[in-house]
C-alpha cells in the first residue's frame, strides 16, 4: 500500500509528487514587474528612514525601492548588493516581520508595510537573472587572508576583502559552501538551489578559493592559517546541538532538528525522506518552526510545536508562530520533557507543565505524553571545534570592536561570534565589517 | 433625489453630462449606447465638409501617462476629425435624434475657413433636427496644418468672422469649442462673444507629447520611426481647464456667457467643481474613453447626493456660485495668517514634511527625539508644502490664527483685511484711508 499521512511509524512517500511541489515551492513568490511596481510605489521615501535603520546591513531602502519605481531594478540591486552582497538570500529568508518591514511607517499606520523583503528580491533577482557581478576588484595588496566557514558571514567578509585587493581561501568543513543557507533555511524561503547559485555568483568578483571537506582543527589549525597569512577571520557558525539529557534520547526516531533540516535540504527527492505520523518538536525558535512546519509539508498527520514557556516567550516571530499554525502545525506551550517512552522506537514524549514563579520556570507536576514516532530537538547550537587560543564569553567567541577576537590578527564574526541576533543578515553585516577593519588593519 | 435637468442655451437635457465631440460620440452605434447608459447629452465627432473624409493614420493614435497601477492620468491624441462620409453622419444623426427626443444632440463642425463651406454645410446639419452646434476650433494636430481647428481658434478676429456666418446661415445654437493653445484664454472667448456665439465650451485638446522612445529616439506614438505632438487630455489636463474657465467667467467683457466645462472632467466633483466655477454644463471624453460609458451612473449619483446634502434642488442654484471668489493675487489678504499644525496621532512619522521644509522651504519643521515632528511657528510662513507631501490626509492642517495675536515669525499683530495695493513695500500703493 502506497504510504499516507495515515501511515504509522516513520515513511517516507506521504504525499505524492505534485502534493509535495507544491508544499515546499516558493512561501512569498516572486514579484511580476507590475506588481513590483505597485508594491514600490507605497513606499514615501521617508527621511532618515526607520527601515533603513532596522536593517543590521543598513540597506538604503527608500532609494532602491524608488529605483525600482523608476524601472531601473539593477541599479536598486547594486543599492542593496554595495551593503548586503548576500541581498538575494536575505531578502527570501530575513524575518522582515521583525526587521525592516516592522517599523516601516505604514506597518506602523496600517498594519500594512511596504513588502521590502520582496521588493528587495525583485530587484536581486534581475541582476542575477542577467548574471552580471556588479563590482569589480581594486588592484592586488598581496595581502592574503583566511576565513574559516563558507556561510554568510565567511562570504561577506570574503567578498568585500576580494573587492579590496587581498586574496582569500575559505576552508569549510562541509562538502558544499554556503553554511546554513545551504544546509538550514527552510526549503521554501530558498527554492531552486538558489544559495548555490548566489556562492557561484558571488564568487565572480574573483580572488576567492573554496577549499570545501577542509575542518579547522582537523585540516588545518589557526596556527597554521595565521602563519600563512596575513589575516583570518572565523565565521564557523554553531556546528553543535544541545542535548536534551534525558534517558532515551538516543532512541530510533529521536534526532536533532538541524540534522533533520540538513537531510532535507540536501535531499534529491523529498519523496524518499521519512517522516513520522506523529511528529513532536522542542523548541520555540525558528528552527523548531522550520523542523515543525516541513515534516507537516512532508506529509506528517500531527505535528506539536511543544515550548517550556508561554507564548510570547517564543524566538520565533509572531508571523513564523502563524504560518506554522496556518500549515496545521499545533503549538503547545507551557510544557518541558520530561521522559522519552518507547521500545528501542520512540512511542511518546512525556511533558511536565509548567508555569512561571516569579520570573522562574517551575514544573506543576502534572504532566501529558503526547504520541510521537518522531521528536526534533530544536533547544539551540552551540559553538563547537573554536581553537582554544580565543577566549570565549557566554558560549561565544569573545570580540570587540568590529569582530577583533582575543588574538591579534584574528577577527569573528556571525553566529559564532558574540553579540547580534543569530540570523543570516547579522552574520553578512558582521562579515563585510570584519573586513573593513581587516583591511584597515592591512593597509595601515 | 435632487433635479439634475438642465437647460442650457434652451436645449434641456436630463442631466448635465455630455460626451464630447471624440471617438466617443463618433457613430450612432455608440451614441444610443451613450444614452442608454444615461448620458444627457452628446456632442456628435466633429463633421468635415462633402466630399472625401480626411484619413487617419494607421499605425498608435494614442499617447499617456500613468500612475503607478497603471491609472491613466493623461492621455493623448493624434487623431483627427471624423473620417466617416458627412451623409452617412448626417442620416445616424437624423435618427439618433428621433429616437431620443430628450436628449441633447450637439453637431461639432469643422469646416475651411471661407463663407462658402459654412454655407454649405450648415442647412444641412440643421435638418438632421439637432439641437446646436459646437464649432471646433481646437483640433491642435492634423487639421491646423490645413488651416481649421486650432489654427482658427487661435486667431481672434478669425473665430469672430466664422461665428458670424454660422449666426447668419443657422437658426438654433451655437457654441464655440476653443482651443488652449493660446496665451489669453480670453481673447478668443471675447470674439466669439463679439462673432454672436450663444456659449463657449473649453477646453480642447492640449499640445503635448507624452514620452519620448530612448530607443528609436522619436516621439509616441510613434508611425515609422516618426511622431508628431498630438492633444492630451484626462485627469493631467483638469487643474488648466478649469483656471481657463474661470478666467472666461469672470472677465468683465465675456462674464454672463454661458459655458460649457470641458477637460479631465472625471468624476461628479470634477463636474461640480467646473459647474460652480461657471459651466452650465459639462464635457466627458477621456473618462468615458477610459471607464465605458457606465462611469456617468457614478456622476449622476455623487452629484445629486452631494446636492442633496447642501440642499440645492436644481444645478442653475450652485452654477458659478465660486466665480465671485476667483480674485486677482493683489486682492487677496495678506493680513490672514495661518500656521501648519501637525495632529500627533495621526502622524506616521514619515519625515517627508521634514525634508521637504527643510530642503525646499522654510527650515520650519523640527525632527526631535523618536521621530516626532513639529513645526516652529517662527518660522513656518504658511506654504502649505508639508500639507500637499504629507502622505496622510488631515495629517496637518492649516490653522488661523486670531485677528490681535502676534505672529512669532514677523513679530506683527494679525491686522484687518489688507492686500499688495496697500502694502508700503509696493511702491504703487494706494494709501489706505485714515
Ligand atoms: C534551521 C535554521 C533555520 C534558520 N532560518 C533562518 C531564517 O529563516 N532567517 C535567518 O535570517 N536566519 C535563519 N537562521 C539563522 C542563520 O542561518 C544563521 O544565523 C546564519 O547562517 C549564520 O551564518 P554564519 O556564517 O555565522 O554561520 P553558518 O551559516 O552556520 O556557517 C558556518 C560555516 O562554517 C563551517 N564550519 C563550522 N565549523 C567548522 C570547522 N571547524 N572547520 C571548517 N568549517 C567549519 C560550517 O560548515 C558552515 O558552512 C536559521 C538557522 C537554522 C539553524
Ligand atoms: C481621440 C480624441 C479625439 C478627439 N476628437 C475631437 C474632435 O473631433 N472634435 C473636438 O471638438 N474635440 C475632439 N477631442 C477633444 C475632446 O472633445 C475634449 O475636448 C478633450 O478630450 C478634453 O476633455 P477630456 O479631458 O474629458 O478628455 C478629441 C479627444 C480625443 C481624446
Ligand atoms: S519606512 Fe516604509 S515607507 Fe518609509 S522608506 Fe522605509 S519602506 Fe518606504
Ligand atoms: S507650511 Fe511651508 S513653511 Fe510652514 S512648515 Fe509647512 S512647509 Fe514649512
Ligand atoms: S509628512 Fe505627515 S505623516 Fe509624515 S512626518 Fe510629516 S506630519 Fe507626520
Amino acid at each position: 500500500m502506497t504510504p499516507s499521512p495515515r501511515t504509522d511509524g516513520i515513511a517516507a512517500g506521504r504525499l505524492d509528487e505534485a502534493h509535495l511541489d507544491r508544499n515546499f515551492s516558493d512561501l512569498h513568490p516572486p514579484y511580476e514587474p507590475h506588481e513590483a511596481h505597485v508594491a514600490a510605489d507605497r513606499c514615501y521615501f521617508c527621511h532618515d528612514a526607520p527601515c533603513m535603520e532596522a536593517c543590521p546591513t543598513s540597506i538604503d531602502i527608500p532609494l532602491f525601492i524608488r529605483q525600482i519605481a523608476t524601472g531601473t531594478p539593477e541599479a536598486a540591486a547594486k543599492t542593496i548588493f554595495e551593503q548586503n552582497i548576500l541581498g538575494g538570500m536575505c531578502a527570501r529568508v530575513c524575518p522582515t516581520e521583525t526587521l525592516c518591514e516592522e517599523v516601516c511607517v505604514r506597518e506602523v499606520a496600517e498594519g500594512k508595510p511596504v513588502e521590502i523583503g520582496r521588493l528587495q528580491r525583485y530587484a536581486t533577482d534581475r541582476m542575477m537573472a542577467r548574471d552580471v557581478h556588479p563590482f569589480t576588484r581594486a588592484a592586488p595588496t598581496g595581502k592574503r587572508v583566511a576565513i574559516v566557514g563558507a556561510g554568510p558571514a565567511g562570504l561577506a567578509c570574503a567578498h568585500r576583502l576580494a573587492m579590496k585587493g587581498h586574496d582569500v581561501v575559505i576552508h569549510d568543513a562541509r562538502e558544499k559552501p554556503g553554511g546554513l543557507n545551504e544546509y538550514g533555511i527552510a526549503s521554501y524561503k530558498s527554492t531552486g538551489g538558489f544559495a548555490q547559485a548566489e556562492v557561484d555568483w558571488l564568487l565572480e568578483i574573483g580572488g576567492i578559493t573554496i577549499q570545501t571537506g577542509s575542518v579547522l582543527g582537523r585540516d588545518v589549525t589557526l596556527e597554521g592559517l595565521k602563519a600563512d597569512h596575513d589575516a583570518v577571520f572565523l565565521g564557523m557558525g554553531l556546528a553543535g546541538v544541545n542535548a536534551l539529557g534525558l534517558t532515551g534520547d538516543d532512541m530510533a526516531g529521536s534526532l536533532d532538528a538541524v540534522s533533520f533540516i540538513a537531510d532535507l535540504r540536501q535531499a534529491d527527492d523529498l519523496a524518499t525522506l521519512p517522516v513520522g505520523r506523529d511528529v513532536v518538536v522542542i523548541g520555540g525558535g525558528m528552527t523548531a518552526v522550520d523542523a515543525a512546519v516541513q515534516s507537516k509539508l512532508l506529509g506528517a498527520q500531527t505535528v506539536t510545536i511543544a515550548y517550556r514557556r508561554g507564548q510570547d516567550r517564543m524566538a520565533a516571530s509572531v508571523f513564523e508562530q502563524e504560518l506554522a499554525t496556518a500549515k496545521g502545525v499545533h503549538i503547545l506551550t507551557n510544557v518541558q520533557p520530561v521522559a522519552l517512552h518507547g521500545n528501542g522506537k520512540l512511542e511518546a514524549v512525556e511533558f511536565e507543565y509548567t508555569e512561571d514563579r516569579d520570573g522562574r520556570l517551575a514544573g506543576t507536576g502534572e504532566t501529558v505524553r503526547i504520541p510521537a514516532d518522531q521528536c526534533f530537538r530544536a533547544i539551540g547550537q552551540t559553538l563547537e571545534g573554536a581553537p582554544e587560543a580565543l577566549e570565549i564569553a557566554g558560549g561565544k567567541i569573545a570580540v570587540t570592536g568590529a569582530g577583533r577576537t582575543s588574538v591579534a590578527g584574528v577577527w569573528a564574526g556571525g553566529d559564532c561570534a558574540l553579540g547580534g541576533d543569530d540570523l543570516t543578515v547579522t552574520a553578512v553585516a558582521e562579515g563585510r565589517d570584519a573586513a573593513e577593519d581587516i583591511h584597515a588593519a592591512l593597509m595601515a | 433625489m435632487a433635479d439634475l435637468t438642465t437647460d442650457f442655451l434652451g436645449i434641456k437635457s436630463p442631466n448635465p453630462f455630455w460626451l464630447a465631440s471624440a471617438p466617443p460620440t463618433d457613430k450612432e452605434y455608440n451614441v444610443r449606447r451613450a444614452f442608454d447608459a444615461g448620458w444627457g447629452g452628446v456632442v456628435w465627432k466633429t463633421l468635415g465638409a462633402e466630399g472625401p473624409p480626411v484619413v487617419n493614420v494607421n499605425g498608435p493614435r494614442y499617447g499617456a501617462i500613468w500612475g503607478a497601477d497603471r491609472r491613466l492620468l493623461g492621455l493623448n491624441n493624434i487623431e483627427l476629425i471624423t473620417d466617416r462620409p458627412l451623409e452617412v453622419n448626417l442620416e445616424e444623426m437624423t435618427r439618433v435624434k428621433k429616437d431620443y427626443p430628450d436628449r441633447a444632440l450637439i453637431a461639432s463642425i469643422m469646416v475651411p475657413c471661407d463663407e462658402a463651406s459654412w454655407k454649405a454645410i450648415l442647412p444641412r446639419v440643421a435638418e438632421t433636427g439637432c439641437d446646436g452646434i459646437e464649432l471646433n476650433f481646437g483640433c491642435p494636430h492634423g487639421m491646423s496644418e490645413r488651416g481649421m481647428g486650432a489654427a482658427v481658434g487661435q486667431v481672434p478676429e478669425y473665430i469672430q468672422m466664422v461665428t458670424e456666418w454660422c449666426k447668419m446661415y443657422y437658426d438654433r445654437p451655437v457654441i464655440v469649442k476653443l482651443t488652449p493653445n493660446i496665451t489669453d484664454i480670453r481673447k478668443p472667448a471675447e470674439a466669439a462673444r463679439a462673432g454672436g456665439a450663444d456659449a463657449v465650451s473649453l477646453i480642447n485638446t492640449i499640445n503635448s507629447i507624452t514620452h519620448v522612445d530612448l530607443d528609436l529616439m522619436a516621439p509616441e506614438p510613434t508611425i515609422d520611426g516618426k511622431g508628431s505632438h498630438g492633444g492630451y487630455c484626462g485627469p493631467a489636463v483638469k487643474p488648466i481647464a478649469l483656471s481657463m474657465v474661470s478666467e472666461i467667467a469672470r472677465n468683465p467683457a465675456t462674464h454672463g456667457l454661458p459655458i460649457s466645462g470641458i477637460g479631465g472632467i472625471t468624476t461628479w466633483r470634477d463636474a461640480a467643481e467646473f459647474m460652480v466655477m461657471g459651466c452650465g454644463n459639462v464635457q466627458v471624453c477621456t473618462a468615458a474613453m477610459t471607464y465605458g460609458f457606465k462611469v456617468v451612473q457614478e456622476m449622476i449619483s455623487g452629484l445629486s447626493q452631494w446636492m442633496d446634502e447642501k440642499g440645492y434642488t436644481s444645478t442653475d442654484q450652485f452654477i458659478g456660485k465660486a466665480v465671485p471668489n476667483v480674485t486677482d493675487w493683489q486682492y487677496l489678504n495678506l493680513n490672514y495668517v495661518t500656521k501648519a499644525k501637525i495632529d500627533q496621532d495621526a502622524c506616521i512619522s514619515c519625515g517627508r514634511c521634514y525634508a521637504a521644509c527643510e530642503d525646499t522651504s522654510h527650515q520650519a519643521i523640527a525632527m526631535k527625539e523618536g521621530r516626532v515632528f513639529e513645526v516652529i511657528d517662527e518660522e513656518c510662513v504658511a506654504c502649505n508644502l508639508c500639507v500637499n507631501v504629507c502622505p496622510v490626509e488631515d495629517c496637518i492642517t492649516m490653522v488661523e490664527m486670531d485677528k490681535g495675536a502676534v505672529d512669532p515669525r514677523t513679530g506683527v499683530e494679525v491686522g484687518d483685511y489688507a492686500n499688495w495695493t496697500q502694502h508700503p513695500n509696493n511702491p504703487m500703493a494706494v494709501k489706505a484711508a485714515e
